[in-house]
């Protein structure tokens, strides 16, 4: 899932060839490749491509600020 | 530094007019050869400063104000706007761009865009967009959709990308009308075009891109928000004018700047944005904002998001190479 993440990220934000060395720790808002819009639609991208839901209370820094945090966040919601 | 309060941003009303005035002067008639200006008058305190400052700087016969209300204008906008510059004898024209927006179809394309969350949403319905609140809450600060319908019922629904573009997309069509008209006249009179954000907006980044954030001039750009409210009583805004607060008079429901955009009052955001251009640390900001330290820190963070997301607003047109013969490092 990690891959698909990064393919998203690279299409959606044109991070290019940089998207494969992005660190899986780093802040993608610190960074400025995602803002507010950015995070609405890493989400609906999240929604329609693993069939959960995010809440709004779930549009967390810990579950939404980087790669990793991103994976582990699904991860643990379609374990769910 | 220990004690920090609203006093840092106390100012000399009369020096900093004096200063306003004569640089106002040294713009308009040096650098961009006008003999006056047009101002955009909303009816709030930042507009009704700038129209003081430029009917001093050029006496109130060359300087007009533009009145642009249009269907979701709050009831106390013209009113507002017309004590405005009745109070500094400064003559005005109503251009009601309402059918302008309709032309363009700003309403319909925002409605729209409402009516894939909410399809029962027609013309009896009101609207506004808001975020979370900042305070005691690390969630990111993404748009929602607030609607009432014609018996009061208010629903709140979270936007997608698409829908939330859309709906600010459409809604721009306002600011960028409103800027339209106000060239139009300064052409016309060969005035400049006075912008009236105060320093909170210019920093991060509230207006729209050749827009509200569109002008010849930005006189009160530099002052705190706190610090235009001590301006305005000094020069006379009628009071009516200071209390009234701060309003995005943008869509069909009352909706504040804070929940819009800033999400705290401007006197507790003035001290804390003071306080992170200064370098001091959330500790000493905390107690004079009353608000605990990690919260001050969270302001901090979304002061430094607001002004990453926003800096492309305030790029030029950028290009490809240079063209050394247009030369503007003089002005």
């Amino acid at each position: 899932m990690e891959a698909e993440v990064r393919r998203f990220l690279a299409t959606n934000f044109f991070l290019g060839d940089d998207a494969g060395s992005l660190s899986g720790t780093a802040s993608l808002v610190e960074a400025g490749i995602i803002d507010s819009t950015g995070i609405l639609e890493v989400i609906g991208w999240l929604e329609d491509a693993y069939g959960i839901h995010v809440a709004d209370s779930e549009l967390l820094p810990e579950n939404l600020e980087s790669i990793d945090n991103i994976v582990r966040f699904v991860e643990r919601k379609r374990a769910a | 530094m220990s004690g920090l309060t609203a006093r840092v941003l106390d100012l000399d009303p009369a020096g900093t007019t004096e200063r306003i005035v004569a640089e106002l002067r040294t713009i308009v008639s040096k650098t961009l050869r006008r003999r006056g200006a047009v101002i955009g008058i909303s009816g709030g305190i930042d507009s009704s400063v700038t129209c003081a400052l430029c009917a001093r700087a050029f006496g109130p016969e060359r300087v007009l104000g533009v009145l642009a209300p249009e269907s979701d204008s709050g009831v106390e906008t013209m009113r507002l706007s017309l004590a405005a510059v009745d109070a500094f004898e400064v003559p005005h024209v109503v251009e009601t761009i309402t059918p302008i927006l309709e032309a363009v179809r700003c309403y319909e394309r925002r409605d729209e865009a409402v009516r894939e969350l909410v399809p029962a949403f027609t013309s009896g319905w009101k609207l506004k967009v808001v975020l979370p609140d900042v305070v005691g809450n690390d969630q990111y600060r993404v748009l929602s959709l607030v609607v009432e319908s014609p018996e009061g019922r208010q629903e709140r629904h979270r936007l997608t990308a698409e829908q939330s573009l859309a709906i600010v997309a459409a809604t721009n069509f306002k600011q960028r009308t409103r800027k339209m008209i106000e060239y139009y006249h300064a052409d016309r009179l060969n005035y400049a075009v006075a912008g009236t954000p105060n320093r909170l907006e210019y920093d991060q980044g509230f207006f729209v891109k050749n827009g509200d954030g569109a002008a010849d001039v930005k006189p009160i750009a530099h002052l705190y928000k706190s610090q235009v409210y001590l301006l305005a009583e000094y020069l006379g805004v009628p009071e009516e004018i200071r209390l009234r607060p701060p309003t995005t008079d943008t869509y069909s429901l009352p909706q504040s700047q804070e929940e819009f955009f800033f999400s705290l009052p401007y006197e507790t955001l003035d001290l804390c944005l003071f306080a992170h251009n200064h370098g001091l640390p959330a500790e000493v900001v905390a107690d004079a904002v009353q608000l605990s330290i990690v919260d001050v820190e969270r302001v901090f963070r979304d002061i430094e998001q607001k002004r990453r997301t926003t800096r492309t607003l305030h790029l030029s047109s950028r290009l490809v190479e240079p063209v050394e013969e247009i030369d503007l490092s003089g002005d």
